[in-house]
């Protein structure tokens, strides 16, 4: 059989029912008690740390009555990341209705809540239908929540510069993730400003236990200010697992919608009429700001320098200098001038440490409070101690120690796709293809632009791949006007924001082929379901997008829409090369399913016969990572070019059996690993 | 705050290295510790560096491990234990996989793989324990118990006792997957061996 797995669509996943999920909700119950007893057990560390922990817990908000199921998970002890106790915490506050769009480092926060009880969780299309989706159930009165990484709430923030108008009903927070470090996206950003955009409270918890409690803290401020309040985490919060003391779930009702134009259409007489009542509020924020618990002043003795600081850098700060005071900010925006300028008036020297960018540095400065900060710190990644170190140094004049090693010098290890993935064979065809430009977008096929493929020319925001081809296209110059343009995007990305792109290739007549990967997973972040594969977000079936009948209506010529087996390499290339060859908008569809979700079947493996393999190489371009060279050798060839052979071998234990190496090697040296046999119900 | 102690764990996505810092934290916690993990995982999916951190003691605050800090390193690959080798602080040891997991970038000749990390890491002079956790697995009949294997390496040279540690990854394969806990106490005991093993062996050069 040439092409590995042909024919393997299976849903395999059994469906979570209601009853399952409250399934789950035993089992977690059952491991949280074992935490219980297990936190109980008295032990001389936790008796001789009798010291008032330095970033002091916040108040907790008194337990509610409440039919809860869960009278023995009051008081335990649980080791959480920020995501988890996030979520935790939106089930805890009643909430009814949460939505988010996946995107690292945000993405475990709507998972987890998805295996609470009593509450509604999707996954929606993108972070503004997401938002969206919490605004309207914030009208209706109940409390909702959304979450999204940082470039998300780019996306929502059409929605979020009006809602700050409007206001809210039942208690709203936006948790939004800023990958501080760049550990996977396509910037660094941070997103506290949009608190000074949209004029809108900032919470910035520092550790699990904080985000858990600042959440709570937010539905409760969310409901008093009537603005949504937002939560601002960074990856340092998010993938961080601590102990949190968690409690019950509250009930909040669903207050109802009551009609009220003025307030909820806003047109332009009627935001003219909220914008005052914005600012009004704002000064109210400030007030509560200066006054507010979660900003705390510890004591020092060291008084060279005060620090201001939030999020995992405090905990930094704390770390490094353990003798210096320090104005923790837990609700950062609007700043607490005032309370700072007290803070600063008992110390030398001010610093202010904040990833990322100088806002409360600004805003200190503008108030008349002189202060440090980025003069000596980095506007660029974690504020680590490593980092905090020779900057402080710098400032009070001491020498920097050194590190006791310097760093080995150690290949670099990009990521890669998997083994099997379906992307393989695209960015193997696609590196093929000559005098193509192809424009990329955001999923795991943005790997393509990596070793070895090197087919992939642009990446810059979900969906851009298809309006940047359509640009490229009537962009073009002289240089250009022989190439063929290409277009490769997920399908979660092309429901995400590339409907937009396709329709306005068709209706302006681009040139352009679009290869839409339908892998049935978002599969960047982890596998999770989306509309491609008709499951919601508990795996329960659900309605599936056919994008054949979609890119249709939106303007591609039926006949100009091509459906293509991706582990089939001949095909592929054909394909591509009709559909490039002519001049108007075409989509290539592939269908097989990334090897993350269930879909995904394994074949057997392959091994490569050594006595076979002549040593081209070519199955090494596919670039799966269970094909390995185990030897090189460097020949002159007749015509007196010098090429070098690489000779392979297959990790069996991780090849799927997907048969795309087998497609290019010429000697047919990669065989069975395991001897199948083949039954043959047909008559020879 | 020098009563903390600094694990760090270190290997390629896919290999458990992160659940393994989560049962070492679970114990920690077990015993009345305050504990903080964190990863430095990018896109850990997808073959890459993983570096997952446990700091435990009376009270964590950063949950990151400097350069220079870590108390123990556990290298679960030969080459990433040599990348994070300067993490380790004077005097800290190393216990490390000697399994060479290869990337694309080195398949296809772009870099080279070291030829003798463990050699490399000596020649810095840290005392490192290299075993081969792979083999130890595969002839207990599951590539999959690599990970239990790793944990009882390290096992006796933690600041709580080895029977502890088993305990919760016994705890943890209890109410998940029961077939799996005699196979797991084992891979722990042979992982334990393999490395009394190796001081021996150093002690006797
Ligand atoms: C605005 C925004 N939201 C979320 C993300 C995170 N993210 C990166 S790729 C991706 C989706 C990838 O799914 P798909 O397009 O189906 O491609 P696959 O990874 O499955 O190949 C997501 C959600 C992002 N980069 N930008
Ligand atoms: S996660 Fe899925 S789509 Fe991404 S590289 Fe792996 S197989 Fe491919
Ligand atoms: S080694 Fe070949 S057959 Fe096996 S998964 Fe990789 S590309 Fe597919």
């Amino acid at each position: 059989m040439p092409y590995g797995n042909a024919g393997a669509f299976h849903y395999k996943r059994v469906p979570v029912s209601p009853n399952v999920l409250s399934e789950r909700l035993k089992y977690r119950l059952r491991e949280s008690r074992a935490w219980e007893l297990s936190t109980q057990v008295p032990s001389p560390v936790a008796s001789g740390s009798a010291t008032q922990p330095l970033i002091s817990p916040l108040p907790e908000t008194p337990p509610m009555a409440s039919a809860s199921i869960t009278p023995a998970l009051a008081a335990s002890r649980l080791l959480l990341s920020g995501n988890e106790a996030v979520a935790r915490a939106v089930w805890e506050s009643g909430v009814r209705v949460a939505a988010a769009y996946p995107g690292t480092p945000s993405t475990e926060m709507l998972e987890e809540i998805a295996t609470y009880p009593d509450l509604y969780a999707e996954w929606s299309v993108n972070e503004k239908v997401s938002l969206e989706v919490a605004i309207g159930a914030s009208m209706a009165g109940s409390r909702s929540f959304c979450a999204m990484k940082h470039v998300g709430l780019n996306v929502a923030s059409d929605a979020l510069m009006t809602l700050t108008l409007t206001g809210t009903n039942g208690g709203l927070v936006i948790a939004v993730a800023d990958d501080v470090g760049l550990s996977s996206s396509q910037n660094e950003q941070d997103s506290r400003y949009w608190g000074r955009f949209a004029h809108l409270p900032i919470m910035e918890p520092a550790d699990s236990q904080e985000a858990y409690a600042m959440t709570k803290a937010a539905f409760a401020f969310s409901e008093e200010f009537q603005c949504p309040v937002i939560l601002r985490l960074t990856t340092r919060i998010c993938h961080v697992k601590a102990l949190v003391t968690v409690g019950e779930r509250e009930v909040h009702e669903a207050k109802g919608f009551e009609k009220n134009p003025r307030r909820w259409v806003m047109v332009p007489g009627n935001a003219k009429g909220r914008i005052p009542l914005m600012f009004e509020r704002e000064k109210a924020l400030r007030i509560a700001a200066e006054n507010s618990p979660l900003n705390i002043v510890e004591d020092g003795k060291d008084k060279r320098i005060g620090f201001v600081s939030s999020g995992p850098a405090a905990m930094h700060v704390r770390e490094t200098f353990p003798d210096a005071p320090l104005f923790k900010l837990g609700l950062s925006c609007p700043v607490p001038v005032e309370k700072i300028r007290a803070f600063a008036a008992g110390v030398d020297m001010l610093v202010v440490v904040e990833e990322v960018e100088p806002l409360v540095e600004m805003e200190l400065k503008a108030a008349g409070i002189a202060c440090h900060g980025k003069d000596v710190l980095p506007t660029i990644g974690e504020l680590a101690p490593d980092v905090l170190r020779p900057g402080i140094a710098k400032l009070l004049g001491v020498p920097v120690e050194s590190l006791p090693q310097t760093p080995a010098n150690v290949f670099p290890r990009p990521p890669t796709m998997c083994v099997a993935c379906p992307h393989l064979g695209v960015y193997y065809t696609l590196s093929q293809l000559k005098n193509v430009t192809i424009s990329g977008d955001i999923g795991c096929y943005t790997l393509g632009a990596g070793h070895p493929w090197n087919a992939l020319d642009s990446c810059i925001s979900m969906g851009a791949s298809l309006p940047m081809a359509l640009g490229m296209d009537k962009g073009r110059g002289e240089t250009d006007k022989d190439k063929k343009i290409v277009a490769v995007i997920g399908d979660s990305t092309f429901l995400h924001m590339g409907m937009q792109g396709m329709v306005d290739i068709t209706w302006n007549r681009g040139n352009v082929t679009v290869l839409l990967l339908d892998n049935r997973a978002v599969g960047m972040t982890g596998g999770q379901d989306n509309p491609a594969n008709g499951r919601n977000i508990h795996g329960d079936p659900a309605p599936r997008v056919d994008f054949v009948k979609l890119v249709e209506a939106l303007g591609v010529k039926p006949e100009r829409i091509r459906q293509v087996d991706p582990y089939q390499l001949p095909v592929l290339f054909k394909t591509l090369r009709e559909e490039t060859k002519i001049d108007e908008p075409s989509v290539i569809i592939t269908d097989r399913p990334c090897v993350l979700v269930d879909d995904y079947k394994r074949q057997p493996s392959y091994q490569v016969e050594d006595s076979k393999c002549t040593g081209c190489g070519n199955c090494v371009d596919i670039g799966c990572p269970a094909i390995h060279v185990n030897r090189r050798e460097k020949v002159i060839k007749p015509s007196g070019k010098e090429v070098e052979l690489q000779f392979v071998n297959i990790e069996t234990a991780a090849c799927t059996g997907c048969g795309l190496c087998l497609q290019p090697c010429a000697p047919n040296a990669i065989v069975a690993a395991v001897p199948v046999q083949t039954v043959s119900f047909v008559r020879k | 705050m020098n009563n903390v102690t600094n694990i760090l764990v270190v290997g390629i996505g896919g290999q458990g290295v992160m659940t393994a810092t989560e049962i070492l934290a679970e114990t920690a916690i077990s015993l009345g510790h305050d504990a903080k993990k964190t990863e430095v995982a990018g896109m850990a999916q997808r073959g890459g560096v993983v570096s997952s951190h446990l700091r435990f003691g009376d009270k964590v605050l950063s949950p990151q491990i400097t350069a220079g800090e870590a108390d123990l390193i556990v290298g679960f690959e030969a080459a990433e234990s040599l990348r994070w080798s300067h993490f380790l602080k004077p005097g800290g040891m190393i216990l490390m996989n000697t399994a060479r997991l290869v990337p694309p970038v080195v398949d296809g000749g772009l870099y080279d793989y070291p030829a003798d990390p463990v050699a490399e890491i000596r020649a810095k002079g840290i005392e490192v324990h290299a075993f081969d956790a792979m083999s130890i697995a595969l002839d207990l009949g599951d590539m999959r118990l690599g990970n239990t294997v790793m944990l009882g390496a390290i096992a006796d040279h933690l600041p709580f006792s080895a029977e502890v540690l088993l305990e919760s990854i016994l705890k943890r394969f209890s109410s998940r997957k029961p077939h799996m806990v005699e196979l797991n106490r084992k891979a722990f005991e042979a992982g334990r061996r393999a490395v009394s093993a190796d001081f021996q062996t150093a002690e006797a050069a």
